[in-house]
């Protein structure tokens, strides 16, 4: 398959695909960098003029950003951490055999297919409502006092929400790797005189390593670009304690009028998330192969 | 160290018995082959003494201690399984100290045990390889030294070999039998091939549906098989069976006779037939010869004999080696 000719005639046969791809995203991406070079405010229309990289200098020295950025990182992090150590469990838990399998296992994936929004806000207003939410009920049947889960932990609640979006696609991936698990590595390290938790940390992990890693890097690229949750919540604040990136561009552009800024913050982003993309890879990348 | 008891055991998946009450008992050193048709319960009967599987009532003692309720660690048994089971992110070192880190050994004892097991099974150019870079001998091979490693009171292994290409399980077979009488021991071997129990067994064990149908070192149960299953079951070609009148002369309900005990003539003989598929290997002759009221029968014949499809033969029994059965298919003597 491999000789010259099929390889030519194999770019030929793709490249139409792979010019209008080329378009869809070039196109874009060269307005938002046209964008990024201008000052452009939508309250002094048509009066755009070239500024080079003011832009820029202004998006990444505002204290904002540096915030936005850290905050980003937690977010990222926090919500892989807990999904794939969740996962996890749970794949182990619903891997065992036990009566209503089936169903538990439908309805496990069931947050992953409610909205953004509408999981922020049930969460806002039901469970972490200082006043109202079932959270504060239950501190107050406890005899605490209700804890203002989105003023006083605004990323964490986020986290949260975002966690449980996301837990049921960890989970589903990492049963279906444990149910590939070849039965007798386990009765053979069972011989081996292995433990529960020698065969777990011996066996079972190392087997879900490469599973794990797709849910790392598909994770990822969505969380990078987390919106919904923090704008029906709270709003980026309180001050800038739940803004992230994508946050940060959204209020440049469109709460502060600066086009030109906000421009500039996507490029930021774009540039963030590649450079993330390239650590992933290197960091765990070689997990798939082989 | 390594005799192995079992006394009334049995087990049942769901409303299926696998074995019925069974005892059997395995001396010290010995090497003792499970065989028996396909679903006979074999690998069940091994995974039970492993503890792999807990038995639904009997007794299992190894050194005249009693372990039926032992989980497998605590049996002091290593197994090689027939997918052979290496651990796949692990190095052949790493996969063959496993056990030994496992029983908290030091790392210059595991360092010491891995390179002369290596050194024994010739995988020492492979310490460094992961399992899937090796071949199907050298993972059995590597399969076989995290068993020795751990000096088991037995080894068990269900069908070891079948994975392996003809030549190949050859080799590997001496290499099991010479490895049995360097190390001295008990070993239960499983297979389903006839070959293989009859040249590595010091006792054979033929199952069916769970029971045992007898037991005995491997010339024994050719010899003088204790009904018609066993005398079926080892030995091959199989035994040819006849019934009816020719029996009947013999006072038998059935007689059998093993395609290396008929002579084959042109001339004369006690029975007569038609050849039908003959087939020459050179070194033997294996023919199908149609003997009318008395069925097809199958003859080996040493060395070639030039007869082909059709042509008329006649047999003769050696009458020293016919087997009597009767109406229940229990041998009588
Ligand atoms: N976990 C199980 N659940 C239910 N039935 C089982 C289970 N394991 C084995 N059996 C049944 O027990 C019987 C014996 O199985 P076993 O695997 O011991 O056969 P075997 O003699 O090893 O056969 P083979 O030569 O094909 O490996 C079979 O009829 C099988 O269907
Ligand atoms: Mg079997």
């Amino acid at each position: 398959m491999a000789t010259a000719h099929s390889k030519t005639a194999a770019r030929l046969m793709i490249s139409p695909a792979v010019l209008l791809l080329l378009g869809w995203m070039l196109v874009p991406l060269g307005m938002t960098i046209y964008f990024s070079l201008l000052r452009y405010n939508l309250l002094m229309p048509g009066m755009e003029s070239f500024t080079g990289l003011d832009n820029y200098r202004y998006f990444l020295t505002d204290p904002a950003f540096y915030a936005a950025f850290k905050n980003t990182l937690l977010l990222v992090g926090g919500v892989l951490l807990i999904t794939t150590v969740g996962g996890v469990l749970l794949a182990l838990l619903l891997d065992q055999d036990f009566w209503g399998q089936g169903i538990v296992r439908i309805l496990t994936i069931a947050p992953f297919f409610v909205m953004p929004t509408v999981s922020a806000l049930v969460w806002k207003n039901m469970f972490m409502n200082p006043v109202n939410g079932l959270f504060a009920y239950l501190f107050q049947a406890l005899g605490l006092e209700p804890y203002d889960w989105l003023g006083s932990a605004p990323l964490f609640s986020i986290i949260w929400m975002v966690s449980w979006t996301w837990l049921p696609f960890a989970t589903l991936i990492l049963l279906t790797a444990l149910q590939s698990l070849d039965r007798e590595q386990i009765e053979a390290a069972e011989m081996d005189g292995a433990g529960a938790l020698a065969r777990f940390f011996y066996i079972t992990v190392p087997h879900l390593s490469r599973a794990a890693t797709v849910v790392v890097l598909i994770e990822t690229i969505f969380l990078l670009s987390v919106f919904a949750e923090i704008l029906v919540t709270t709003n980026g604040g309180p001050g800038y304690a739940s803004t992230n990136i994508t946050y940060l561009v959204y209020a440049q552009s469109l709460l502060q009028f600066d086009v030109g800024g906000g421009a500039a913050g996507g490029i930021v982003a774009v540039v963030l998330a590649n450079i993330v993309a390239i650590f992933l890879m290197r960091m765990i990348g070689k997990n798939l192969d082989a | 160290m390594g005799s192995i008891t079992l006394s009334k055991i049995t087990k049942t998946f769901g409303p299926k018995e696998v074995i019925p009450p069974l005892d059997l008992q395995i001396n010290e050193g010995e090497f003792v082959v499970f065989v028996g048709p396909s679903g006979c319960g074999k690998s069940t009967l091994l995974r039970l003494i492993a503890g792999l599987e807990d038995v639904t009532s009997g007794q299992i003692s190894i050194n005249g201690e009693e372990v039926t309720l032992a989980p497998p660690a605590k049996r002091g048994l290593a197994m090689v399984f027939q997918s052979y089971a290496l651990y796949p992110h692990m190095s052949v070192k790493k996969n063959i100290a496993f056990p030994l880190k496992m029983a908290k050994k030091s790392q210059s004892e595991i360092d010491e045990k891995v390179t002369n097991a290596a050194k024994v099974l010739n995988l020492t150019e492979y310490l460094d390889h992961r399992p899937g870079q090796l071949s199907g001998g050298q993972r059995q091979r590597v399969a076989i030294g995290r068993a020795i490693v751990r000096e088991p009171a037995a080894f068990l292994f269900d069908e070891p070999l079948s994975n392996l290409d003809a030549a190949l399980r050859v080799n590997m077979r001496a290499e099991i039998s010479d490895l049995h009488r360097q190390l001295e021991t008990t070993m239960i071997y499983v297979t389903h091939d006839q070959v293989e129990a009859m040249t590595m067994a010091d006792k054979i064990v033929v199952l069916q549906a769970g029971r045992i149908e007898q037991v005995g070192a491997p010339l024994e149960l050719y010899e003088t098989p204790r009904n018609k299953f066993v005398a079926g079951f080892i030995g091959s070609p199989r035994m040819n069976f006849i019934e009816g009148h020719e029996a009947a002369k013999h006072d038998a309900h059935t007689i059998g006779i093993r395609p290396e005990h008929l002579t084959i003539s042109t001339e004369s003989g006690a029975w007569q037939g038609k050849v039908g598929l003959a087939e020459h290997l050179g070194s033997d002759t294996f023919l199908r010869v149609d003997a009318g009221p008395l069925g097809e029968l199958t003859v080996r014949a040493i060395g070639d004999v030039k007869v082909k499809y059709g042509d008329t033969v006649f047999l003769s029994p050696d009458p020293s080696k016919i087997h009597r059965f009767d109406a229940g298919g229990l041998a009588l003597r």
